[in-house]
């Protein structure tokens, strides 16, 4: 062996009943790295990292770390290895200070009992000045934001003596300035010779972050890649084992006729906002975290109050109405955070997909089942839902089947305005655009989109027009022909 | 065609009742076996009538607390509730007020005391628990403060029937209220846009705002229905006892929570079974029995019922953690 890699992971197998999740996967992490592992949803991605992290036990293969082979049985035996997995929901106690949780279950004690602030708060400090983090070791857990929350995950790895650290899709609920920050800090973590496993959907941080790519697809290897001489074409083609030439579906058409009007909506995040929706056009809502672009599309769908102004539906004013009201008179939202407002997780497909046309089967308390049947299989068919069946509960399917569920729920409904707030976060890019492909398909239908999304790519790439909004205002109206990643960028930073 | 359908349907539906509920079925069998062998009188017609004359308002309770608990909330008030409506009644019914506008009246205290629970819960972030458990207190309080802590004597004959009297013979009456309540119950959680809309904003409030379920109106529902619950549930204790009595139906919230979480429910919200509540109440209602009739002192059986139901949920926790694990 000509380099010793500091983890290397060689054909590795794992079966679980019925499924076959690993077949032969391979994983060389050099110290010093940061080393991306792709893959569709399901790729088994989540899988090889649960046999690292000890979670799971794989069935065949090998595990050397620094040369040395090494069994994994236990999430003890990962830690001793030097292992630590920073996961997608983050585990901190959150009225408990930033120390106290780095040191949780192994607080530094004084005589045996009481625990020692002082030293704990001395190493704390240490740690979070190694890893370059503006954190106070007194800042409670509730007061920092996620991106902040995250490196004190980081911080409490270090603390074990952690030198391999897997990063799942760390940057999936940050700000660009926030994963700006967590990527300094990741630096530091490379430059004290820590290797980094990073699982990320954002093939635009690939190449500002990541030195090598490891791709993955229905649980086999498909090779490893350095990033600074492949394209993401190339990587996108690995991925879904086909290249993506169409990955963006959008055939532009003149819009005419006005759907919706907002005008002077206002309220404590909103201020003054005028915009028309047109019939059969995809309006494009961008801007940083914390613009006030949620806060508006929630305004509009009647979820949070508002002080002023008015929404025209085809001419009705809906402003002020119960969101039951303004479903009713057409307009759908698909919320950005799945999982808090999207699902219901613990109910089947069926009951996710039919919630808001239970009138059109259920009559008093006659319930015509075939009806449903119906409906249900019509959706999962035309969204192409992968799933066993439609009685399957939700939280078992992937993130993008999730998002076409839902998705599901409102077309079911028939809405004249859908409003799609951050699409594609969080799904896989087989999805991602079969996701873009329905879009396409529904303002050929007619049907009006406002889309808020975070990721420029599919703004620009999708929207008849964009907004930029910054702190609650919109600051910029472009077409889709004069907008670029700058200028947008431009108008949501200054004012 | 249509029947042999309509009876396949059926028994798919009896299946899955049975493997839903199999842990405390086997429970209940095992309590019926243990107590027939001990004290013959146990299987007899008239003790089984009894039994169910028993847990009927425990029932009534109940089956509101299911749907309330469905909802992600809990009513702590409705003890009280039994105490308060038994002294209102037992007065106005001495004061020569005819049955039907006792009833009237019963109903609609009732349905006033849900009202004030679910507005105040609907309308604000005030934990569920809290706003009831005050409830519970308040109108405790007012019940000793009206009555001066004394027991209201009830002769009226017709009313005092409405407790004790039978259908056909057989039936005691409060067992015909329970079949009705039952069936409301389970007609509204299984065949109705409410019921749904009852699991939505248990199983995720936030998601069914966005799903344009009316939320405020799911929890008035719920919490008024439970009220109407208490006051049905007081006027039969009231007419059993011959008497409004300011201690009754102390701790009836707890034994109603019982028999829906024996019975599957979910103190987290998002699910439950009015099905599995029956059977909940019915092991509570024939522990309360059988250990009577074992000749058990009354100081053991609080001690019984605890282990009893810890031991249910804790099965039940065995069993959702093996399907975890099998996942």
């Amino acid at each position: 062996m000509a380099e010793q890699y500091l983890l290397e992971m060689k054909n590795i197998h794992k079966r679980f009943p019925g499924v076959y999740a690993l077949k032969g996967v391979n994983l060389q992490l050099k110290a010093g790295e940061v080393h991306a592992l792709l893959g569709e949803n399901g790729a088994g991605k989540s899988t090889l990292i649960k046999i690292l992290g000890g979670i799971y036990t794989k069935d065949e293969g090998e595990i050397f770390i620094e040369g040395t082979k090494t069994e994994i049985r236990s999430v003890k035996d990962a830690r001793k290895a030097g292992i630590s997995i920073i996961h997608q929901e983050l585990v901190l106690v959150p009225y408990l200070t930033v120390m106290e949780n780095i040191f949780l279950g192994r607080e530094i004690t004084r005589s045996g009992r009481l625990t020692d602030a002082k030293k704990m708060e001395e190493r704390t400090a240490e740690i979070l000045a190694e890893l370059g983090l503006e954190l106070n070791p007194t800042d409670l857990i509730a007061d920092l934001n996620i991106a902040q929350q995250q490196m004190v995950e980081i911080a409490k790895a270090i603390s074990f003596g952690a030198r391999i650290v897997v990063m799942d899709e760390p940057t999936s609920s940050l700000s660009d300035r926030e994963v700006e920050s967590l990527f300094v800090s990741i630096r530091n973590l490379t430059k004290k010779g820590i290797g980094i496993v990073y699982i990320s959907h954002r093939m635009s941080e690939l190449e500002q972050i990541v030195d090598r790519v490891t791709v993955m697809r229905d649980g086999e290897y498909i090779g490893t890649r350095d990033t600074s001489t492949t394209t993401n074409d190339e990587l996108i083609a690995m991925m879904v084992g086909r290249s993506l030439n169409n990955y963006y579906i959008r055939t532009f058409n003149e819009c005419s006729r006005t759907v919706l009007e907002v005008k002077n909506l206002t309220n404590q995040k909103v201020h003054d906002v005028s915009f028309e929706l047109k019939e059969g056009e995809i309006l494009g809502f961008a801007g940083l975290v914390g613009a006030g672009r949620s806060e508006m599309v929630r305004a509009v769908f009647g979820i949070d109050k508002i002080d002023s102004g008015n929404v025209l539906l085809n001419g009705t004013d809906v402003a002020g109405k119960s969101t039951a009201e303004i479903l009713k008179a057409g307009i759908g939202l698909v919320p950005e955070d799945r999982k808090a407002e999207g699902i219901f997780q613990d109910m089947e497909i069926r009951f996710n997909l039919t919630l808001k046309v239970l009138r059109r089967f259920i009559k008093g308390i006659k319930v015509d089942s075939h009806k449903e049947r119906e409906i249900v299989d019509e959706y999962i068919q035309k969204l192409s839902v992968k799933a066993p069946d439609s009685e399957t509960a939700i939280s078992s399917l992937s993130g993008g089947n999730q998002q076409k569920v839902i998705i599901a729920s409102w077309l079911a409904a028939d809405p004249k305005v859908l409003i799609l707030d951050e699409p594609t976060r969080g799904v896989d890019v087989g999805s991602k655009s079969e996701i873009y492909e329905i879009m396409n398909e529904l303002v050929k239908m007619g049907v009006s989109i406002i889309m808020v999304s975070s990721e420029l790519p599919e703004i620009l790439n999708m929207s008849d027009r964009i907004m930029v909004m910054n702190g609650g205002r919109i600051t910029k109206v472009l077409n889709h022909d004069e907008a670029t990643q700058e200028i947008i960028m431009q108008y949501a930073v200054n004012m | 065609m249509e029947k042999t359908l309509l009876k396949g349907k059926l028994l798919d539906g009896v299946k899955k009742y049975f493997k839903r509920n199999a842990g405390i079925l086997i429970g209940l069998l095992i309590i019926c076996i243990v107590i027939s062998i001990k004290s013959p009188q146990f299987l007899t017609q008239k003790n089984i009538m009894n039994v169910l004359r028993q847990i009927s308002s425990n029932m009534f309770l109940a089956c509101a607390m299911t749907m309330i608990l469905i909802a992600g909330g809990i009513d702590l008030s409705v003890g009280s509730t039994i105490a308060i409506i038994g002294v209102i009644a037992g007065t106005i019914i001495g004061k020569g007020v005819p049955i039907w506008a006792v009833i009237l009246i019963c109903l609609l205290i009732g349905a006033a005391i849900g009202a004030v629970n679910g507005t105040i819960i609907s309308r604000t972030t005030l934990p569920p628990f809290i706003v009831t458990f005050s409830m519970m207190s308040i109108l405790r309080g007012a019940t000793y403060v009206y009555t001066g802590g004394t027991t209201v004597r009830i002769d009226n004959r017709s009313w005092i029937n409405l407790g004790t009297g039978y259908a056909f013979g057989i039936l005691p009456l409060p067992v015909i209220y329970l079949a009705v309540v039952f069936i409301l119950v389970w007609l509204i959680l299984n065949k109705t846009v409410l019921g749904r809309h009852i699991y939505a904003v248990g199983g995720n409030e936030k998601a069914a705002r966005f799903s344009g379920v009316n939320v405020v109106n799911v929890r008035m529902f719920v919490y008024i229905f439970s009220g109407i619950m208490g006051a049905l549930a007081g006027m039969v204790l009231c007419a059993r006892s011959y008497s409004g009595n300011p201690l009754a139906g102390d701790g009836a919230e707890m034994d109603a929570i019982a028999a829906c979480v024996l019975g599957g429910a979910s103190m987290a919200g998002g699910y439950g079974y009015v099905g599995g509540t029956l059977i909940g109440a019915l092991i509570i209602g024939l522990l309360n029995n059988g250990l009577n009739l074992m000749k058990i002192d009354s100081y053991w059986q609080i001690i019984l019922k605890g282990v009893v139901i810890l031991a249910a949920v804790y099965v039940d926790y065995l069993k959702n953690l093996k399907k975890g694990k099998a996942e």
